[in-house]
């Protein structure tokens, strides 16, 4: 329950914060904009808005995790709110485990309002227009709803990595760290050739290093896939949410230890 | 531990580590506590700033964690998490979460304590009666003036009926018609039978309220006394306020052993030593001298030892050990 009610006191802070309308408007902006790209393309709209708005919710969601995420704890501890947390009888994995529910339950609910928007634009479009490339309807937002699934499994390792750096750094450095954490995420195979390809053992083994320990986000990744109407096995669908939900586990069980250390002088 | 205690440290210490290029010496912010409170008392924990009083708190509730000794509240050890179901904690200068309205605000810390919504309820609704603040039930915090936010602090500090009340500064920064509601809410909580430890830099609201007093200097606790054994009842010194004494009068005064002091065009005449048949005598001398010049008696005072001399007193002391310790 405690739990709970952390969560909901974080979502309500979120949705209070004025910077998620301003990002979240930003975002339908594109989506619905991304009709206009799609002209510039012969016969290739839909993919052009299913790619330009699966790539703009991602980056919306990343914006989140990693502006709100990596301030949640910090916030709590410059403004000495969390004295009056921790003096109650709750323990501070609670806390930590509650806040990541609460910024999870915001993304959440803008996934769900970005998705129903990319829908809308897509059924009004596919209406208006005779587009020979797109796929027949059901079958187009089953795989969509696939893409907007690892998105948010995506955005659940990204919340705890921020959340992580956001019990034992600044809000400024975590964000850089977060940030870092994203980007190689998403070269992670590429790193690892890298190590491969150099014969050097040192530079193999640290390349190593990074990726297995840091995630590799372009599991996440089926944009392309969705694009290109290509089907996306269930086997691959359970192996990255199944990758997800253990790193993710990882990473907030470091976040607990982190905080159960912590001093709030 | 007995029953009667609610708060019991052993050579309760913390050291924090100082930040320098060169050495990271340990700065000893408590020194060996060894505090007791009794279940009931209103405890006024004083001390100047920096003495060590918030770090106090703060090992208590587990906010920090101590560098050697214990420390036990309401029975259990500081370690223990349940102990805090039965203590409130106000924290000084307080910042709540202002996008929330009254009511929302004590519902969550309510609900931190498990209860459920029909109680929850019927408390928000009480502590917002109680602390004056029925009227800003769907006001956001962040409309609220500093002793709104103070009151408010003070009422999610009771959301769970605490049997103790621990309030960092809870006078700070108040009104003097604030800072009245607040000492009448204090000893409201005691009438319940509840113990309340809070920390002040306003002498005079700790006279007027505590039952014990524990004065915290550099770290370490210099006493603990009942208020009422260190407020002497006998009478210092007497001062006598005239206007318009003449130079004549000024001398045979400072000969009857009248200490004079000249402000505006007033004169404060300070006697020492009343308390002896001389004294009084001195006193009465000095009246009859003041008389019969022509001067115009104003006022009358009499001044007993006070709380503020022994605080004085002690940080004298304490700055003078220093001292001896830092030359040895």
């Amino acid at each position: 329950m405690v739990i709970k009610t952390i969560a909901i006191n974080t979502f309500k802070e979120a949705i209070r914060d004025r910077v998620l309308y301003n990002l979240l408007i930003f975002t339908l902006i594109v989506i619905v904009a991304s009709v206009l790209l799609g002209r510039l393309t012969i016969g290739q709209d839909q993919r052009v808005i299913k790619d330009v708005g699966l790539a703009a919710m991602s980056l919306f969601g990343i914006l989140i995790a990693t502006f709100v995420g990596t301030s949640l704890v910090h916030k709590e501890i410059r403004k000495k709110t969390i004295y009056n947390i921790i003096s109650k009888p709750i323990h501070r994995y609670e806390f930590i485990l509650g806040k990541y529910c609460g910024l999870m339950l915001t993304l959440i609910a803008n996934l769900i309002i970005m998705t129903i928007v990319l829908f809308v634009v897509l059924a009004i479009h596919k209406a208006l227009t005779i587009d020979v490339l797109s796929g027949t309807g059901a079958v187009v937002y089953a795989s969509l709803l696939k893409a907007v699934a690892l998105i948010f499994f995506e955005l659940m390792i990204v919340t705890s990595i921020a959340i992580l750096f956001s019990t034992i750094s600044t809000p400024t450095l975590s964000i850089f760290f977060t940030l870092g954490v994203y980007v190689i995420g998403h070269l992670s195979l590429d790193i690892r050739q890298l190590g491969v390809a150099s014969e050097n053992t040192l530079i193999n083994g640290l390349c190593s290093f990074c990726y297995y320990l840091l995630p590799n986000l372009e599991n996440f990744n089926i944009r392309a896939e969705m694009v290109r109407d290509i089907a996306v096995s269930a086997r691959f669908m359970l192996y990255a949410v199944v990758y997800g939900v253990l790193y993710m586990t990882a990473v907030l069980l470091v976040s607990i230890l982190s905080m159960e250390r912590k001093e709030f002088i | 531990m007995e029953e009667a205690l609610v708060v019991k440290t052993e050579n309760l210490t913390k050291e924090f580590k100082e930040n320098s290029l060169i050495h990271r010496r340990p700065v000893k912010a408590l020194d060996n506590l060894n505090l007791q409170i009794k279940r009931g008392d209103i405890f006024g924990y004083l001390g100047p700033n920096g003495a060590g009083k918030t770090t106090t708190f703060k090992l208590l509730l587990g906010l920090i964690s101590p560098s050697s000794g214990a420390a036990w509240v309401l029975g259990k050890p500081i370690s223990e998490i349940k102990f805090k179901r039965g203590v409130g904690f106000l924290p000084e200068q307080p910042y709540f979460y202002d996008y929330l309205t009254s009511v929302e605000f004590l519902d969550f810390y309510a609900q931190l304590f498990r209860f459920d919504k029909k109680l929850r309820k019927q408390k928000v609704l009480n502590l917002l009666k109680l602390v004056g603040l029925e009227r800003a039930a769907s006001l956001q915090l962040r409309k609220f003036s500093r002793g709104m936010l103070q009151r408010i602090g003070i009422a999610q500090a009771l959301i769970n009926d605490p049997e103790l009340v621990i309030l960092d500064e809870p006078l700070s920064g108040l009104d003097p018609i604030g800072r009245k509601e607040v000492r009448d809410i204090i000893l409201s909580l005691k009438d319940k039978g509840q113990t309340v430890l809070f920390s002040s830099h306003i002498l005079s609201d700790v006279e007027a309220i505590c039952d014990n007093i524990g004065i915290l200097m550099h770290g370490k606790l210099q006493c603990v006394e009942r208020l009422d054994d260190c407020l002497s009842h006998e009478v210092e010194l007497v001062e006598v306020t005239v206007s318009g004494l003449d130079e004549a009068c000024n001398h045979t005064i400072t000969s009857l052993g009248g200490q004079i002091a000249h402000s505006g065009d007033k004169t404060v005449i300070v006697i020492h030593g009343i308390d002896s048949p001389d004294g009084e005598a001195a006193i009465a001398r000095i009246l009859k001298a003041v008389r019969e010049s022509g001067a115009k008696l104003i006022s009358i005072m009499s001044r007993t030892h006070s709380l503020e001399d022994l605080f004085v007193g002690l940080d004298g002391e304490a700055k003078e050990r220093e001292c001896v310790m830092h030359n040895a």
